[in-house]
C-alpha cells in the first residue's frame, strides 16, 4: 500500500510537468506522428513488393507496431528516464539519496522520473492496435484478448526486469550510461518486426539476450490468433525469471555499494 | 615543432578580429591546411581517447542496416524483388552502410544543445569558421569509426553471403568521386539543417521529419527501384538519392555510361545550390544569434 502511494506521487509529479512544458509535449506528439507515418510508409512500400513477410499479412505488422509504440512508451515513461536517473546518480553520489528514504530502494530507483512526453506514445500505440485490429477483422474473443494481456503484461515486465538489470551493472562499471543506447537502437530497430523472420542464430539473442521476442512479437502474435498455449506459458515464466533474477541481482549490487563518500 | 605551431598561429591571427562572426573565405588555403592540420590530429587524439564511446555508436549504426538485410532478404525470398535478389539486397545495405557512415554529420543534434549553453560563442570567436571545426571533428570520427564498419561490413557479408559480382575495377573508381561528393553534398545539406537551432528552440521534431525523408527518398530503407513509382519520381528531384542511393549503385555497378554522367552532375548542381543556401542561412543566423545574446 505504501509502495502505490510512493509511486502515484511520483506519477503527479510527472503530471505536474506535462502542464509546465506544454510545448515539449506538442513536439512529443509531433515526433510520434512522424515516426508512425514513416512506419506506415515502410510497410506499404514492403507490401507492394509481397503479400505476407514470413506469414504476417500487412495488418498484422500493423497490430505489431501499435504493441511497439505501446510498449516503448510505457518504458520511456517511467523505466528508462528513472534508470539514467540512478545510473547518473551512481556516477555523481546523489544515488545516496534514494537509500536514505523510506521505502523500497528499488522501486524508488525505477520511478524516480516521469517523462510524461513518452504517454503520447502510449496513445498513439492502443490507437494503432485498434485500427490493426478492425483491419484484420478478427472476432476478438475472451480468450484471445485474456491472452493478449497476459503476455503484453508478461513482457513488460521481462523489458523492465531486463533494463534494471542492466542498470544494475552501474554499481561496478560507474559509466555506463551508453549500454542504454545499444538497447534502444536494438528495441527501436528490431523490436518492430517479428522475430519469426530473423535468422534462426539470431533468434535466441532477440529472444533471451534482448527479450524484444516476449515484449512485442508475443502479444501480437496472441492478437492475431497465431500464439499457442505453451508459448503462452513459457513468457509467464520468462517474466517470473526475470523480476527475480533482477531483484535478487539489485539486493546483491546494493550490499557493494559503498556510497560516493566512502 | 614549437615554432611551427607559434607560426601557424601567427598566420592565422594575422587578420583583425571579425565584427558580424566568421566568414567564409577569410584565410589562404595554407592557413587553412594549417588549421586543418592541428585540429584534425586533435579531434583524433579525442576520438582514440574515447574509442569506447565511438565502438559503441558504430555497434548501434550496424543494427538499422542489419534489420533491412533481414526483412529484405525475407521479401526476396529465392526470387528477386525490383531487380534485387536476396544476396543483393545484403550486398546493397552493406555498402549503404559503410556510405551512410562515411557521409553522415550529427549537427543537427549538436546545435541546439550549443545554442541554448552558450558553447557556440567561443566557436564564434575564433577567427577561422566554426564549419572548419566541424568538418574536421566529422572526419576524425569516421576515420576512428570506419575501423568498426568496415570489419563489420565485410563479416555481415560473409554471414549473409552478399553478393558483389558487378562490382568491377571501373565500378570502384568511379565510386571514389561519387563518394566524396556525397560526403561534401550531405555535410552542406544537414549543416543547413543544423542552422535552423538558430531559429527553433526544439530542433527534435524537425530532424526526425528530415531524417524520415532521408530514409526513404536516400534509399536507406530500401533501394529506390523498389519504391513505389511516384516515390522514385520525388526522390530523383531531391538532393536525398544523390548523397546515399547514387554512390552505393555506383559501386554495385548498377549505374554506368550516361546514368553516371546525370548522377555527377546532379551532385554537383545540388552542392552548388546546397552552399548558397548555407551562406544565405548562417548570415542571418549569426545575426539573430548576436541578438539573442545582447
Amino acid at each position: 500500500m505504501h509502495s502505490l502511494r510512493v509511486l502515484r506521487a511520483y506519477l503527479a509529479v510527472g503530471v505536474l510537468n506535462i502542464v509546465q512544458y506544454r510545448s515539449d509535449f506538442i513536439i512529443a506528439v509531433l515526433n510520434a506522428l512522424v515516426s508512425l507515418v514513416t512506419q506506415v510508409l515502410g510497410l506499404t512500400v514492403i507490401f507492394t513488393n509481397t503479400t505476407n513477410l514470413r506469414g504476417w499479412t500487412a495488418d498484422d505488422l500493423l497490430v505489431l507496431i501499435g504493441i511497439h509504440f505501446f510498449i516503448s512508451g510505457l518504458v520511456g515513461l517511467v523505466i528508462r528516464p528513472s534508470m539514467e536517473a540512478m545510473m547518473e546518480g551512481i556516477r555523481l553520489g546523489t544515488f545516496d539519496f534514494v537509500l536514505t528514504k523510506p521505502a523500497d530502494s528499488q522501486l524508488l530507483a525505477s520511478s524516480q522520473v516521469v517523462a510524461p512526453q513518452a504517454a503520447t506514445d502510449v496513445v498513439v500505440g492502443l490507437g494503432v492496435i485498434g485500427f490493426g485490429l478492425v483491419r484484420v477483422g478478427l472476432s476478438l474473443d475472451l480468450v484471445t484478448v485474456v491472452l493478449f494481456l497476459v503476455t503484453l503484461v508478461a513482457g513488460f515486465a521481462i523489458v523492465y526486469g531486463f533494463l534494471l538489470m542492466l542498470s544494475t551493472l552501474a554499481f561496478w562499471f560507474v559509466k555506463l550510461d551508453n549500454i542504454l543506447v545499444i538497447f534502444q537502437a536494438l528495441f527501436g530497430n528490431a523490436g518492430r518486426w517479428p522475430v519469426t523472420i530473423f535468422p534462426s542464430w539470431m533468434r535466441p539473442v532477440l529472444t533471451f539476450v534482448v527479450p524484444i521476442a516476449f515484449a512485442v512479437t508475443v502479444p501480437a502474435q496472441a492478437l492475431t490468433g497465431q500464439l499457442s498455449l505453451p508459448r503462452a506459458l513459457l513468457s509467464l515464466g520468462v517474466a517470473a525469471l526475470f523480476l527475480t533474477g533482477s531483484r535478487v541481482f539489485w539486493l546483491v549490487a546494493l550490499r557493494r555499494y559503498t556510497g560516493a563518500s566512502a | 615543432m614549437v615554432e611551427e605551431h607559434v607560426r601557424d598561429r601567427r598566420r592565422l591571427a594575422a587578420e583583425d578580429a571579425p565584427l558580424v562572426g566568421p566568414s567564409f573565405g577569410r584565410f589562404s588555403a595554407a592557413a587553412l591546411a594549417a588549421y586543418y592540420r592541428r585540429q584534425f590530429a586533435s579531434d583524433l587524439a579525442a576520438n582514440l581517447a574515447y574509442r569506447g564511446a565511438v565502438a559503441i555508436w558504430v555497434l548501434t549504426s550496424i543494427i538499422q542496416p542489419l534489420v533491412f538485410i533481414v526483412v529484405w532478404r525475407t521479401v526476396a525470398g529465392g526470387g528477386s524483388t525490383g531487380g534485387y535478389s536476396a544476396a543483393q539486397f545484403v550486398a546493397y545495405f552493406l555498402v549503404m552502410m559503410v556510405v551512410d557512415h562515411l557521409t553522415f554529420i550529427w549537427h543537427m543534434w549538436e546545435f541546439e544543445y550549443r545554442i541554448r549553453n552558450g558553447t557556440f560563442s567561443p566557436l564564434l570567436l575564433r577567427p577561422v569558421h566554426p564549419i572548419h571545426n566541424d568538418v574536421s571533428q566529422n572526419l576524425s570520427y569516421k576515420l576512428v569509426g570506419l575501423v568498426g564498419i568496415l570489419p563489420a561490413a565485410v563479416l555481415l557479408g560473409l554471414i549473409f553471403d552478399a553478393d558483389l559480382s558487378a562490382t568491377s575495377a571501373v565500378s570502384v573508381l568511379a565510386f571514389v568521386p561519387a563518394l566524396l561528393l556525397a560526403m561534401v553534398l550531405r555535410f552542406v545539406v544537414e549543416w543547413c539543417v543544423a542552422l535552423s537551432a538558430f531559429w527553433l528552440t526544439k530542433v527534435s521534431a524537425m530532424n526526425m521529419v528530415f531524417f524520415s525523408l532521408f530514409t526513404f527518398l536516400g534509399g536507406q530503407f530500401a533501394p529506390l527501384t523498389v519504391l513505389p513509382a511516384w516515390m522514385q519520381t520525388v526522390a530523383a528531384w531531391t538532393p536525398f538519392p544523390w548523397t546515399l542511393a547514387f554512390p552505393v549503385e555506383v559501386l554495385l555497378g548498377r549505374r554506368t555510361g550516361l546514368e553516371l554522367a546525370v548522377g555527377y552532375a546532379a551532385q554537383l548542381v545540388w552542392v552548388a545550390v546546397a552552399v548558397l543556401v548555407l551562406r544565405f542561412l548562417w548570415a542571418r543566423a549569426v545575426r539573430r544569434y548576436s541578438a539573442v545574446g545582447a
